[in-house]
């Protein structure tokens, strides 16, 4: 035995049982295995370099006596003379309530500095498919304290809302907003935050960790992180890691989890990059054709359980390639979430925060979280009629744009002054501004008020002359 | 003897084994240990494929497979209503119930539900000769359905046995002899799903699918026994809008598949319809139907199942002499297990990876709608009814499934995402969406309302005209049109929210009459005609568009009151006009008369 070997041997800690030498091919993350016996479809697979460097990967494809497996982690430095172990077992993490308050990396190793998580209770990250029947709907609102979303993209409890946006825009200040203020109204439980970094810049990851440090989250947050120069196909992991621990927090510990995914996009090139590999018949954009249903294996765990008390909100975040919504991963995304929220750099470049285009976002749960003894009895068509006006004045905008101002009609002008408004007042708020359901709809009701009463036609007329602030008898400040 | 092999090869659903004679092409294997479902789906010399309904992970070669010598069958029988299965007609509460809430893999469980009784009342005696597809008997499967025990499809002779009282679904009710066999008849039989159910002939479709959704009904309709599809990009209302449609149409029996779609919808299915109450029979609507959840989640290949156990439940019904509406919900994903086992098979993809075959797959599932006379006796007629979603990439309509399935669909309803965005809904494009039943349900419509198809023809050409306008008025803006053309923005804009927007999730709106469709139209089309001669006759737009009866019309499709509103305020319509007719000496009634168009 050359000396090198001796050395990787004895960092072969807990490498009992049959141990391969040589493999017949590594092909981009891919590596060939023949002459194996008792490989299991999507096992684990422990992989040693020259190196000295551990690696995981897991089986493809399996027949019998040759065994396609994944490498996860960083392919350089191996070699066809490499050692690969058979683990027997799918990707399991331990779990425990010790994991409240820690950082990990894409891998489930501490990051910061604290022994890993022990514990005889082991979960497969894939978890399992929820039985639709034992899904609760939905239904409790969460006052993140943003208008444009509490007031026209409600969040409830247990809803999969995804941030649709462009790099440059500040879309990790409003999820850790949203992170800061989220609460159920009339309840006091906070919510416990399991945040997945995919592919996240060290900048980004600091400030998340900050901003969570600050507003003393921390302690009721768990953070995996996989970090841009950390392997990409641990991208795989990340995010179904993450799920693994909120769902252990949601539907076991009885928690309210909200889950924060980002970047989805940096998840979705991984599993470009492994079907590439595998030379698979490549779908839109090189994306694979199975994308839709492996991105629902992540966002369908979203939910509430009936006879659970916890919930496991979700808020995934993505960056469009080349600002276009019908790229494949926006698409798909949206095409399995519960609605999605998108940012718009002409709103960012005009100073507006949050820049939230609300006219394409949508949240799908809003009806059953809204209105009568959730929010108020006003909510549902003040938000209708906000929609039909702000589209009327951006169409008056366009307008404008060609004929001028001067040669839209009287009714036009109004609603052009309605969306400038609108933006200005309703949609800009500070990143520390917390505005309660009621102050976002009086704002509601502020800028609908420069628009005649009867145009109001989405609402009907007891509510107008309930809130209307000409009814309530209060001055509305306009320019 | 067992038929047993062993696995070779393992590639995501997909497993290659060897060691079984004869297997068949659709034969059911259990696979693995465990036992987990899978079917023939490609036979050679030396060994055979099968697709595997249910996560093939920690599977691994050498682990045997039995060939079961049974095709993937449905479980045709009482307890179907109410019921909610996965794509493999697994009771979804059954296995909740045994399991948790998370599902497990090689769980099995009998669809109907084999401790229940059921109270069978006979319908034939001792002696009676009978022939395949003649009701033998009923059993009152929930407050609105009652179901017809039929002889099974291939069964004919002598009636030698019958009972009556109390049976569970595998009991023997009756004995039919033919020659020396003799045939039990239980309340349930087993029918391969891939095959469509027989019947006796197809008859012409005339009756449309109320679906009191005002958009659909007056404008785009469907047939009873017709197939639509909804197409549209995320977001724009397909499953809200088949939501409205399981729940409000005039059908008998609804089979709802959730293929490849969210959980939570179904969930909402399950919470809404036991609220939601028959307008007829003052029962909950879940009593008339059937969901199948395969859900985004959930195995792949299952969900290629979905689709077809929910159409042999729906024909099922049929054949008992019922309406029946089949909603799928989405078929693009349907499409996509199609092209995800294919690829895994290494077929040779041709347009955007799907197979070949997709086409005629897609026919073969659109065949399976229509009118029917059926087979057996008492003499019935019944029909299924498909709705189907297509979700294109990227909103495209020029893709595969869309295009393919525009090709067996007699309707169109084309969502827009403009629309959508501007909280119009049912976001649904008049000018794009299409129906081929218009012309032969109109005569339903005329015999109540002779007047009906005239107004809903010149309301759609108004509409169009209007859309042109539109596009004149983005480049020049409104003040720059000649009166005559504001008018018909003006009637557009009323016809789009008092008519076409349909939002309501509860009360007045939800659910709209053919006679409140008919005298909505009617109202506005009549407003058009009398100020399009106000405008003639010099009077400014302006004076017309600011009566508070314009706005009215635009919400009285909400007030509570109903039809009632609706004349009332058709008479205050006129009456406005009518003044303004007097104030400038125009006499509004006899030009009507003369010059009505
Ligand atoms: N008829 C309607 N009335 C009121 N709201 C509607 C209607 N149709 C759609 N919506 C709104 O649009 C949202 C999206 O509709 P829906 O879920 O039906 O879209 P979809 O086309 O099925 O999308 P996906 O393809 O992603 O499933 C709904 O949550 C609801 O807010
Ligand atoms: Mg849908």
């Amino acid at each position: 035995m050359a000396e090198s070997d001796r050395g990787i041997i004895s960092l072969m800690k807990g490498w009992y049982g049959t141990v391969y030498r040589g493999v017949k091919e590594i092909r981009g993350s891919l590596m060939i295995i023949e002459d194996v016996k008792d490989v299991r479809y999507e096992e684990v697979v422990r992989i040693m370099g020259p190196d000295g460097v551990e690696r995981l990967g897991r089986v493809l494809e399996v027949s019998k006596d040759m065994a396609v497996v994944q490498i996860l982690g960083d392919r350089e430095g191996l070699e066809a003379n490499c050692l690969v172990k058979f683990t027997g077992s799918t990707f399991e993490i331990p779990i425990s309530d010790e994991v409240m308050g820690r950082v990990f990396n894409g891998r489930f190793e501490p990051l910061d500095g604290l022994p890993p998580v022990v514990s005889g209770d082991k979960r497969d990250i894939n978890g399992a498919p929820i039985n639709p029947y034992a899904r609760v709907y939905p239904h409790d609102f969460i006052q993140t304290g943003i208008s444009a979303i509490d007031g026209m993209l409600s969040l409830i409890r247990g809803q999969k809302l995804p941030i649709f946006s462009y790099s440059g825009l500040p879309h990790n200040v409003l999820a850790a907003q949203v992170a800061r203020q989220a609460t159920v109204l009339g309840k006091e439980e906070e919510f416990a935050v399991v945040f997945a970094g995919i592919g996240l810049r060290s900048v980004e990851a600091r400030y998340f960790m900050e901003e969570f440090k600050r507003s003393g989250a921390l302690e009721r947050s768990v953070l995996i992180l996989n970090l841009a120069d950390d392997p990409a196909v641990e991208r795989i992991l990340t995010p179904r890691i993450a799920l693994t621990v909120a769902e252990y927090l949601a539907f076991e510990m009885e928690m309210h989890v909200l889950t924060i995914l980002t970047d989805m996009t940096n998840y979705c090139e991984a599993l470009r990059e492994i079907s590439t590999a595998r030379e698979e018949v490549p779908g839109r954009g090189g994306y694979p054709g199975y994308m839709y249903s492996d991105l629902a294996t992540i966002y369908e765990r979203a939910g509430i359980i009936k006879g659970r008390k916890g919930s496991l909100t979700m808020m995934p975040i993505l960056t469009m390639p080349g600002g276009d919504l019908r790229h494949p991963i926006p698409d798909l995304t949206g095409y399995i979430t519960e609605g999605q929220i998108i940012l718009s750099p002409e709103l960012h470049a005009k100073g507006i925060y949050p820049p939230i285009n609300v006219l394409p976002s949508l949240s799908r749960l809003m009806k059953s979280g809204i209105g009568t003894g959730r929010t108020r009895e006003d909510h549902r068509y003040v938000a209708d009629q906000l929609y039909d006006a702000y589209s009327r004045g951006i169409k008056a905008r366009d307008l404008a744009k060609i004929v001028g101002e001067v040669g839209l009609s009287e009714r036009m002008r109004r609603y052009l002054k309605f969306a400038d408004e609108f933006e200005r007042r309703f949609l800009s708020q500070g990143v520390y501004e917390n505005r309660s359901i009621e102050e976002t709809l009086d704002l509601a009701w502020d800028v609908l008020s420069i628009i005649p009463e009867e145009e109001l036609v989405r609402i009907p007329r007891e509510y107008i002359e309930t809130y209307h602030p000409k009814y309530r008898g209060v001055e509305v400040e306009l320019p | 003897m067992e038929r047993r092999g062993v696995i070779e090869r393992i590639k995501g659903p997909v497993v290659i084994a060897s060691g079984v004679k004869n297997v068949q092409i659709g034969e059911i294997v259990e696979v693995g240990e465990e036992g987990l479902i899978g079917e023939v789906i490609r036979v050679s010399m030396d060994n055979f494929t099968v697709q595997v309904y249910e996560s093939t992970s920690g599977l691994k070669p050498g682990e045997p497979v039995l060939a079961t010598g049974k095709r993937l069958v449905a479980e045709l029988g009482p307890g179907l209503i109410t019921a909610i299965y996965d794509g493999l007609q697994r009771p979804l509460e059954e296995i909740y119930r045994l399991k948790g809430p998370f599902i497990e893999r090689g769980i099995k469980v009998n669809a109907l539900p084999r401790d229940r009784k059921w109270e069978f009342k006979p319908l034939v005696k001792k002696g009676d000769v009978v022939e395949e597809g003649d009701v033998i008997g009923v059993v009152e499967e929930s407050r609105l359905v009652e179901h017809r025990i039929l002889v099974p499809p291939g069964i004919r002779g002598e009636i030698i046995r019958v009972e009556e009282g109390s049976f569970k679904v595998d009991e023997t009710v009756a004995v039919i002899k033919k020659g020396e066999e003799e045939h039990n008849v239980k309340l349930m039989h087993e029918w391969p799903v891939r095959v469509p159910r027989p019947f006796k002939a197809r008859l012409s479709l005339e009756t449309p699918l109320v679906t009191g959704q005002r958009v659909l009904d007056t404008f785009f309709p469907v047939a009873k026994g017709g197939a639509a599809c909804i197409v549209g990009g995320f977001g724009t209302g397909k499953t809200v809008t088949l939501h409205k449609v399981a729940m409000w149409s005039d059908t008998d029996i609804v089979v709802y598949i959730g293929c490849g779609e969210r959980g939570n919808e179904m969930c909402e299915l399950l919470t809404e319809f036991p609220k939601l109450i028959d307008p007829r029979k003052k029962v909950p609507l879940l009593e008339r139907t059937v969901l199948i959840a395969n859900t985004s989640n959930m195995p792949v290949s299952a969900r290629e199942a979905s689709i077809y156990m929910g159409i042999t439940i729906a024909e099922y019904y049929r054949d008992q002499g019922y309406h029946v509406t089949l909603i799928a919900d989405s078929t693009s994903r349907w499409a996509e297990a199609l092209r995800e086992i294919s690829g895994r098979l290494e077929e040779m993809p041709v347009e955007s990876g799907f197979p070949a075959y997709l086409p005629d797959r897609l026919a073969e599932f659109y065949e399976r709608a229509g009118r029917v006379k059926t087979i057996g006796r008492p003499e019935r007629e019944g029909s299924v009814t498909i709705l189907g979603a297509v979700s294109p990439p990227g909103g495209d309509y020029n893709e595969p499934v869309t295009i393919h399935t525009l090709r067996f669909v007699g309707a169109l309803w084309a969502l827009d995402t403009e629309l959508a965005y501007r909280r119009h809904f049912p976001a649904i494009n008049w000018l794009r969406s299409f129906s081929q039943y218009a012309d032969e349900v109109e005569k339903w419509w005329a015999k109540q309302f002779p007047e009906f198809p005239r107004y809903r023809r010149r309301a759609l050409r108004l509409l169009t005209i209007a859309s042109e306008i539109e596009a004149i008025a983005s480049v020049v803006g409104e003040g720059a049109l000649p009166d005559d053309q504001r008018l018909i923005l003006l009637t557009a804009e009323l016809l789009k929210e008092g008519f076409l927007r349909q939002v309501a999730m509860t009360g007045e709106d939800t659910f709209c009459i053919p006679e409140k469709q008919y005298l909505l139209v009617k109202m506005i089309m009549d407003f058009y005609d009398r100020a399009y001669v106000l405008i003639r006759n010099k009077v400014p737009i302006d004076e017309i568009a600011g009566l508070p009866e314009v706005f009215k019309m635009m919400r009285v499709k909400e007030d509570e009151r109903g039809l009632i509103a609706v004349k009332e305020l058709y008479k205050q319509v006129i009456e406005a006009l009518n003044q303004i007719a007097g104030k400038y000496g125009i006499d509004l009634e006899e030009v009507i008369q003369v010059g009505g168009k």
